[in-house]
């Protein structure tokens, strides 16, 4: 809790820097993932990243500095290119896109590891740090480094911010952008430097293995909570920067641990609780509509077995027995009798003692389904002429789905049909 | 004779993630094995730390149970969750990775894996950590009889189930019509995947094993239109990956493994540009200079 304090608190200036730093690189990649999450390009979003680093030691190797205002070009000119070559390699020959994906990251990064490597085994004064580009030390941001971080990041923010309805029309239909004008190629040109600018600010965060959780995990947590592309955004650069913070924050109070793979961690637990516990949209919500769904499909069915049964008594208050309704339609008994005690709550049946009874209300419930079965049935056969032995089936989903407008209109279509095509009296 | 050892380690694990690459990218699951090869890291750490040592076994049966759970989270999330399905690979691999880095360092003491390690491998060291018996016998560097072993493994499930491979990549439809069960063959290859990498891990780590897995696949697949003369490509480029890796990275005194999938790479960019039937240079020679 102290140390909590005194983290925020921002009374070290080194606290500050990181604080400040890492929202800017989380944030920002947040914001430009979200348009290649949209074009569902992200894993080319990962094989830049991998392709940073050989960029980043030819940049040492022939500046012999780790300032950021060589590194970022190198890095930047690989990423770059690994970029035009996954697009060569898909065009010009039979290789799939994700082949050509994964070839390319792992080609690059193994040449970055070799001139790592290399660097690491020749006399090179100050080479120690530049392994941070593997797993990033969001921690050891410092001021200089701020300044050029906050540079890009307003550099991207700008950029979107302008280009917004461009990039939005390229993510979601390109063709259509052609069609109205929009400059798609430049545009798309525009979009592919800012990602590869994101991935080189961000490696400095989370390291090149881990970026492209930065790039796609937000933007597919702040899917599960809107469908409007601008809070989407947001959110996702909240999600972003929050667990930029927090990985700031365990990398100050644990320094031996890293602080890319906390961020990702972070960033992660919140993308499974959007998918989990997301309101509409979210699995679990989705999980419960469904069962709500099921049921009432199961409790309909049970007053229409009850209203069939009726008909052949011709007596719809008469008291029926479990044994009875599952002879008329297959179901189990257990699940049956579930549904009767739910219909009996509902006020749809009352129990008696030598069964269960229909209520005014139940009877009038299973009157309309029996009545738009047929009325299905009789649509089915009448215009879209279909054998009538072949109806049933249909009806029997469709029963459940027809709102009362569309009951209204069929009604009137058919112009109230005394019989559906089984002979059956239709009820009104 | 260290030479030697470690030229054969490298090409036993360019020639198993090669086979299992062929079916790989044919099936479009590349990314999949990318995703596989990072997410099997918490299982070899907890694998680690229950075992407390380097036991083979128990590492083997970790990853293949941690990549199939991988392959189940990524389609969960695909068709349960409507995530994309590049979204779900790159949410679920960077995720598990993430986890297994923090438990290396959280259990640093106990764990005899390092972050360095983990990204690329340690195939240097292979001739080092030998196998010795009880009476005192070397056999020989322990990794060999490992990926060895593994790639026993994978030969005897190509050859067995070769048929049901070929279908189920080729025609999965026609597959399942014949009562091929796809799903099933599908979970088996990922578990072979899965055991591939975690055995190819300690030595060319995470990332350069999908060099393995892709780059000799693709190169023969530009190569030929024959899935067996594929198989046999890999299995020769492989072992000149492996060959030339080596005295690359002893030339300038750099990583083995990030040397080979250098090579990998620069076989591939030979075959795409003079490839017989599919190189670009090729293709305009015969063709003019008009189409692509």
């Amino acid at each position: 809790m102290e140390s909590l304090l005194e983290f925020f608190s921002f009374s070290d200036h080194n606290v500050q820097s990181v604080v400040i730093g890492s929202i800017w690189l989380t944030a920002s990649c947040a914001i430009v993932g979200t348009f290649s999450f949209l074009k569902k390009r992200t894993l080319v979003g990962d094989a830049v990243a991998h392709s940073v680093l050989p960029g980043v030691c030819l940049a040492f190797i022939l500046s012999g500095s780790k300032n950021p205002l060589y590194l970022i070009p190198g890095a930047f000119l690989t990423g770059w290119l690994s970029l035009v070559l996954i697009d060569k390699i898909v065009a010009h020959s039979k290789i799939k896109e994700d082949t050509a994906i994964g070839l390319i990251l792992s080609v690059f990064f193994g040449l970055g590891i070799l001139a790592l490597t290399y660097i690491q085994h020749t006399d090179y004064a100050n080479q120690s740090g530049l392994d941070h580009f593997l797993f990033g030390k969001a921690a050891s941001i410092v001021r200089e480094d701020l300044l050029i971080f906050s540079v890009i990041a307003i550099i991207l923010m700008i950029s979107v911010i302008l280009y917004f309805k461009e990039f939005m029309l390229i993510s979601f239909d390109e063709e259509f952008a052609q069609s109205i004008g929009v400059p798609v190629r430049r545009i798309e040109l525009l979009l592919t430097t800012l990602t590869v600018l994101a991935v080189v600010i961000g490696i400095q965060a989370v390291g090149v293995v881990l970026m492209a959780a930065m790039l796609i995990t937000p933007a597919a947590a702040a899917r599960f909570w809107t469908n409007d592309l601008k809070i989407l955004m947001l959110l996702a650069a909240l999600f972003g920067a929050f667990s930029g913070i927090s990985g700031a924050y365990v990398s100050y109070t644990a320094p031996a641990m890293p602080t890319g793979p906390w961020i990702v961690v972070i960033l992660s637990t919140i993308a499974i609780l959007s998918f989990l516990f997301a309101p509409t949209k979210g699995t679990l919500f989705r999980l419960l509509k469904q069962v709500k769904i099921k049921r009432k499909i199961k409790d309909e069915n049970t007053l229409k077995t009850m209203f069939y049964m009726g008909e052949e008594l011709s007596s719809f208050y008469h008291p029926m027995e479990v044994e009875e309704m599952i002879s008329k339609r297959k179901m189990q008994k257990s699940s049956l009798e579930k549904s009767l005690l739910r219909l009996k709550k509902e006020g749809y049946l009352e129990k008696e003692k030598t069964g269960w009874v229909l209520t005014k209300a139940g009877k009038e419930k299973g009157q309309r389904i029996v009545k738009l079965h047929r009325l299905w049935e009789v649509y089915l056969t009448k215009y879209l002429n279909i054998a009538p032995d072949h109806v049933h089936d249909d009806a029997e989903n469709i029963e459940h789905v027809i709102t009362p407008e569309l009951e209204e209109r069929l009604e009137k279509l058919l112009n109230y049909p005394e019989t559906d095509p089984h002979q059956s009296k239709i009820p009104y | 004779m260290n030479a030697f050892l470690i030229i054969l380690t490298g090409s036993l694990v360019a020639i198993t993630c090669g086979l299992l690459g062929c079916f790989l990218i044919l099936r479009k699951m590349a990314m999949i094995g990318d995703a596989i090869s990072h997410s099997v890291l918490p299982g070899i750490v907890i694998a680690y730390l229950v075992a407390g040592s380097r036991d083979s076994t128990l590492m083997l049966i970790a990853a293949a149970i941690t990549g199939v759970f991988t392959t189940f989270i990524i389609e969960f999330l695909n068709k349960h969750g409507r995530l994309q399905s590049d979204a779900s690979i790159g949410v679920t691999f960077t995720w598990l990775f993430a986890i297994g880095v923090i438990l290396i360092s959280a259990y640093a003491g106990q764990v005899d894996l390092d972050q360095d390690c983990v990204l690329y491998g340690e195939i240097a060291y292979v001739p080092l950590d030998s196998w010795i018996t009880g009476s005192g016998i070397n056999l020989g560097p322990r990794a060999l009889y490992i990926i060895g072993f593994v790639l026993l493994l994978v030969i005897f499930f190509i050859v067995i189930g070769y048929k049901e491979l070929f279908l189920t990549t080729f025609d999965p439809a026609f597959a399942s019509a014949i009562g091929i069960s796809v799903t099933l063959w599908h979970y088996l290859l990922m578990t072979m995947v899965s055991i591939t990498t975690v055995a190819s891990f300690e030595l060319v780590g995470a990332i350069l094993v999908i060099a393995f897995l892709i780059a000799p696949a693709a190169t023969a697949y530009l190569l030929t239109d024959k899935f067996k003369t594929m198989l046999f490509l890999t299995v020769i480029i492989g072992v000149i990956t492996s060959f030339s890796g080596y005295y690359l990275a002893e030339w300038i005194n750099g990583s083995i493994s990030g040397a080979m999938s250098v090579i990998s790479g620069l076989l591939f960019a030979l075959a795409f540009l003079f490839s017989p039937k599919e190189g670009i240079v090729v293709k305009r020679v015969k063709y003019g200079f008009k189409t692509n």
